[in-house]
């Protein structure tokens, strides 16, 4: 049978020190191949051997991961396809970043199960097993579809589906122009279908940047953590790091003493960020106010206020609680090894509804809890850290990457005067693809767009 | 009381635009025919407006001529008027309408009916099938006639327990107060078949001396001949125009006051009506913002004064049609002829059918046109087409004819039908096609010609031009491709007086003629051709050259469906018995039972991982096992 060529991360998400992104397909190699520096090229290579190298952003030009890379060729593979494992350091970060520039090669994020149905409709496993994949077809359907719906609350979906609706609109207005030529419609302009795109298009790029899931997901959940001087703050950022082997990097177009910090709780993405200079955070309400240190912690995704169990609560304490209200926060009452001088109730009622943990670091107590909280507070929906969340997301940035090349095709169908029903082809396409990810490309929604948008008829 | 009459291979029950080719094509192919209708006197008939074509319709037409069919040969004898719509737009969404002459369409349409060999047309009302074995052997009239065939196709339109609404009257006719078919119609519910009920309407018609036209804008046909046929050869030039009115805000106070005494909101209508075809009771309810609506004058034929109201379909009581006409300039005078109606009737729920048009409970039987809840001429035209060729095949013991998605409109249109059933009257729109830049009408010919050709409706000498033709264009883009274009003066000149950019180096013609501002005459001015070209190749190369990468792209997605087509199910798969597809996926499969993966991918309610499991089942060789 001929297939297109797949990719997915199998390897399970979160807690590994490794992670493995696999192809399988006729252009597995070729496609490794376009992002692979080492001694030698993957086509060239014997076949089931492994390779040291690096990965290169072709965008960039610039290395983004050291890695081993297994070239196994057909037929004697899983698949019974060509199949390439990249080796990569585990975590979600870096292992999102191989599959999304795997992705922008050309390869397809597989479906739920599809290795497996390869390895069927290639006739690798018998009846029996391929009952069992069914049955996974089946389950991860249904949580995929499960997923689906809780991102249907979210923000992600909400604004693609308005986005939809503005392409809807403009494709009903093209075809109410070809369907009933003489109806007394605005005639749909290049003009105005120019102005159309460019708005969805500025919008999907939007999306694609700031889309809070999957800025966590590319980026991490921005984590600051204050508090007065000597309260335990680096203590607490080593701690996590230390217990989470943290992958440390250099963000590119940042000054080089600026080091964010990425850790992996529990399965969720934290960035441990110096923002505006939340190191120094025991000066800066003092320095700037109540007010403005709120529009500084307010670009933070979660806080860590941590507070000195020996001490009673102070004036600055107080104003941090004040800079902080009403945000996504964490209490830590450190150093519980010391007696404990401060009044619990006044620091619940500071806290409002957020966690409150006790911890001495010293004594490497409380760290199990805070990170429980932590988790807790991440999937407060009641969503398992599950890789089908965070596939379904990688899913969809490479979605948004088609819609936006699609809508390129359509402007540049403008650009060249070709007639409006042929750029309508790409608007199309467009509106489909941004279909995939809120799960509906029901044709038959344009036609009830049609003549619910304009009166028509004999 | 009944009686032993002829015998036929196959009979076509109805004489409409559905009846009409699906009596000809079986008649052209051979079958002894029997075409029975109610009334010999309304063959091939226009109840509704007096025009033939439109966007997708117009495409339809010229498929029915491209296979053989008659529709495109009819309204090019007997229109009034013919426009090509959509000449700003892009190739693929042209199309051709013409007003026609609606008696003379008729009296043609019966007479080729007469002159046609192997065809008997005969006036009768059909009451009950003949039945044998689950086998259609025949038909019953309600005169006692017992006619036997080996094939029936019922294309019954809007008369099975047709019912006419103004109003608070209601009674039971077919449309224009001709007689309804009752009994028929509970025959069909007798032998199992699901039925919905459906509504249309239609306006009033006014007495042209009485309209004052100064007050409307004329809208002219156009000035260049047009023929929906291939094959036509001689043009009417001394065309009739149309006339264009609106309503305003008069006529709307008058229907929102007079609301109450509407059929649609009293609850007297229970058939579900097209949401394309509202009538003006509807719209002002429905758009109460739009200030005016359009309406356009239509004439019914050349001698006749009377004048189809478009835009005015309506079911309001005949008093109050009366003053909604004087409300509307132009018409302040004008003498109501007939008043408008809306029409309830029973149609089949066409998941009930196999691709071929044959009924899945009853072999033998085919359905066509409105029966099979369409609406429109074309729509109609194209089924019965279908209908009339796979009757005739399976008389010959021959493999049905079955158009795909990316052959035809009507394709399309089938497809549709009987894989999603419908739950309004189906309208063909070119937004129902995904390979609408394939589906012109300016290639109906080289789609089907070939097709229509192998089943014996295509003549030879028809053929053979037709071949000669698919050469010529060839031969043309091959020049083109190969003859390269240099940067001279008077190339440059050329392309200046184009408003094109000049060329910096040489380039193919082919390349050349790809630019939005280029067209065929230029490149012919830059490099002839040495024997002068027919119109029609020269639009044709034109196409295929200019769109070649649009046109490429679609055949990229056709051949990616083809895969998914040709992946056969078996038809008496058990899906209730395949583990692991979802219940509702179940249900609906069961119901429709598609002929192939592709077509069960569009089935309503089944997802991509139901259709992976019926691939993991289709590459083991198991379906056999399950089958029952």
């Amino acid at each position: 049978m001929e297939f297109d060529t797949i990719t997915a991360i199998s390897t399970p998400m979160g807690e590994g020190a490794i992670a493995i992104v696999r192809l399988s397909g006729p252009d597995a190699v070729s496609i490794a191949d376009k992002v692979y520096s080492g001694t030698k090229r993957l086509s060239e290579v014997d076949t089931h051997t492994i390779h040291y190298g690096k990965l290169i952003d072709p965008k960039l030009d610039q290395a983004v991961e050291e890695v081993m890379i297994s070239v196994m060729r057909a037929p004697r593979t899983f698949t019974r396809e060509d199949v390439v494992e990249i080796n990569c350091h585990g975590g979600l970060v870096s292992v999102n970043r191989v599959l999304q520039l795997i992705l922008q090669q050309g390869a397809r994020l597989a479906e739920p199960g599809e290795f497996t149905k390869r390895a069927f409709l290639n006739g690798r496993i018998d009846l029996s097993q391929a009952e069992a994949v069914m049955d996974l077809i089946r389950a991860k359907t249904d949580r995929a579809m499960n997923v689906a719906l809780n991102q249907m609350e979210g923000r992600l979906s909400s604004l693609v589906m308005r986005l939809r609706q503005t392409l809807l609109e403009t494709i009903a207005h093209v075809e109410v122009n070809i369907d009933y030529p003489e109806y007394d419609a605005e005639e749909m302009t290049h003009a105005l279908l120019n102005n159309n795109l460019l708005t969805v298009k500025k919008e999907v790029e939007s999306i694609l940047q700031t889309a809070s899931q999957g800025k966590i997901l590319r980026e991490g959940l921005s984590t600051a953590i204050i508090g007065r001087p000597n309260v335990g703050k680096s203590s607490l950022m080593n701690a996590l790091v230390h217990e989470n082997k943290a992958i440390v990097t250099d963000i590119a177009g940042t000054t080089r003493d600026v080091i964010e910090e990425y850790v992996n709780v529990r399965g969720v993405p934290l960035r441990l960020v110096d923002t505006a200079g939340i190191r120094e955070t025991e000066d800066i309400v003092e320095k700037i106010g109540v007010e403005k240190s709120r529009k500084v912690l307010k670009e933070a995704d979660l806080i860590l206020l941590v507070i000195n169990g020996n001490e009673v609560l102070s004036h600055e304490d107080e104003n941090l609680f004040r800079a902080a209200e009403g945000l996504d926060k964490i209490v830590i009452i450190n150093k519980t090894d010391l007696e404990m001088k401060v009044d619990m109730d006044r620091v619940k009622k500071l806290a409002e509804n957020s966690p409150v943990i006790a911890t001495s670091l010293v004594k490497e107590e409380g760290i199990d809890e805070l990170e429980q909280a932590i988790a807790n507070l991440f999937f407060a929906g009641g969503i398992e850290a599950q890789d089908l969340t965070y596939v379904s997301n990688s899913r969809h940035i490479a979605l948004l990457q088609q819609t936006i090349h699609h809508i390129d095709e359509a402007l540049g169908g403008i650009e060249a005067d070709l007639p409006i029903d042929m750029v309508q082809i790409d608007i199309t396409r467009a509106w489909e693809i941004l279909g995939e990810i809120v799960g509906d490309t029901v044709s038959e929604s344009l036609i009830d767009q049609l003549f619910s948008q304009f009166c028509l008829g004999k | 009381m009944g009686y032993k009459a002829d015998t036929f291979d196959v009979i076509v029950v109805g004489a409409g635009h559905a009846g009409v080719e699906a009596a000809l094509a079986s008649a052209r192919m051979g079958a002894k025919t029997l075409c029975l209708t109610l009334n010999l006197d309304t063959v091939a008939y226009m109840p509704c407006n007096p025009s033939v074509g439109g966007p997708a319709k117009g495409i339809v037409v010229r498929e029915v001529d491209a296979l053989g069919g008659e529709m495109a040969r009819n309204i090019d004898k007997t229109h009034i008027q013919m426009r090509m719509l959509n000449t700003g737009k892009g190739p693929a969404v042209r199309a051709l309408r013409a007003q026609a002459d609606k008696y003379l369409y008729q009296h043609e349409m019966k007479k080729t009916m007469e002159n046609t060999e192997n065809l008997t047309l005969r006036q009768g009302m059909v009451e009950r099938l003949i039945i044998e074995d689950g086998e259609c052997r025949g038909v019953i009239t309600k005169t006692g006639a017992e006619y036997a065939a080996k094939a029936v196709v019922l294309t019954t339109g809007t008369y099975l327990r047709g019912k006419i609404i103004i109003g608070e009257l209601a009674y039971e006719s077919g449309p224009n107060n001709m007689a309804p078919s009752i009994n028929l119609s509970y025959h069909l519910q007798e032998l199992g078949f699901d039925m919905v009920r459906f509504k249309t309407g239609t306006p009033p018609r006014v007495n042209s001396k009485t309209i004052d036209y100064s007050k409307t804008e004329i809208q002219p046909g156009d000035d260049v001949p047009r023929a929906f046929s291939y094959e036509t050869t001689e043009f009417i030039t001394d065309q009739l125009p149309c006339w264009l009115t609106y309503t305003g805000e008069e006529t709307h106070q008058l229907i929102n006051g007079n609301l109450h005494r509407s059929p649609m909101y009293s609850g007297m209508i229970e058939g579900t009506g097209p949401r394309y075809c509202p009538s003006i009771e509807d719209k002002i309810v429905r758009f109460n913002d739009k200030p005016r609506h359009q309406i356009f004058l239509e004439p019914e034929g050349r001698n006749t004064e009377e004048v189809y109201v478009q835009g005015l379909s309506t079911s309001l009581p005949e008093d109050v049609q009366k003053r909604i006409l004087a409300t509307i300039p132009g018409l302040e005078k004008a003498e109501l002829m007939r008043a408008g109606y809306a029409i309830e009737y029973d149609a089949i729920v066409p998941t009930q059918l196999w691709p071929s048009l044959e009924t899945k409970r009853v072999n033998g039987l085919f359905t066509a046109g409105q029966l099979n809840g369409t609406s429109g001429y074309e729509e109609a035209a194209g089924q019965g087409l279908m209908a009339g060729i796979n009757a005739a095949l399976k008389v010959q013991d021959k493999e049905p004819l079955v158009l795909d998605r990316s052959e035809a409109y009507i394709g399309v249109l089938i497809d549709d039908l009987i894989t999603k059933g419908t739950n309004e009257p189906y309208r063909l729109l070119t937004s129902r096609a995904e390979y609408r830049l394939l589906l012109r009408h300016d290639n109906a010919d080289l789609r089907l010609t070939k097709k229509g050709h192998e089943i014996g409706l295509i003549p030879q000498d028809r053929y053979e031009r037709f071949e000669e033709k698919k050469a010529l264009i060839a031969q043309e883009i091959d020049r083109l491709e190969h003859v390269s274009i240099k940067p001279s003066e008077i190339v440059q000149q050329v392309l200046a007086e184009s408003q094109s950019t000049p060329l910096k180096e040489p380039m193919s013609a082919a390349n050349l003629l790809k630019r939005p501002e280029i067209t065929y005459p230029v490149i012919h001015k830059l490099v002839p051709a040495e024997t002068a070209l027919p119109e029609t190749v020269m639009e044709q190369v034109e196409i295929q050259v200019k769109y070649a990468g649009y046109i490429d792209k679609q055949l990229a997605q056709v051949e990616k469906m083809r895969k998914m087509e040709n992946k056969k199910l078996p038809v008496d798969l058990d899906y209730m018995a395949i583990n692991g597809l979802a219940t509702e996926a179940k249900q609906k499969l069961h119901e429709v039972r598609p002929l192939s993966v592709g077509q069960a991918s569009r089935v309503s309610g089944v997802n991509p991982a139901d259709i992976s499991i019926l691939l993991i089942y289709l590459e083991q060789g198991k379906l056999a096992k399950i089958a029952r």
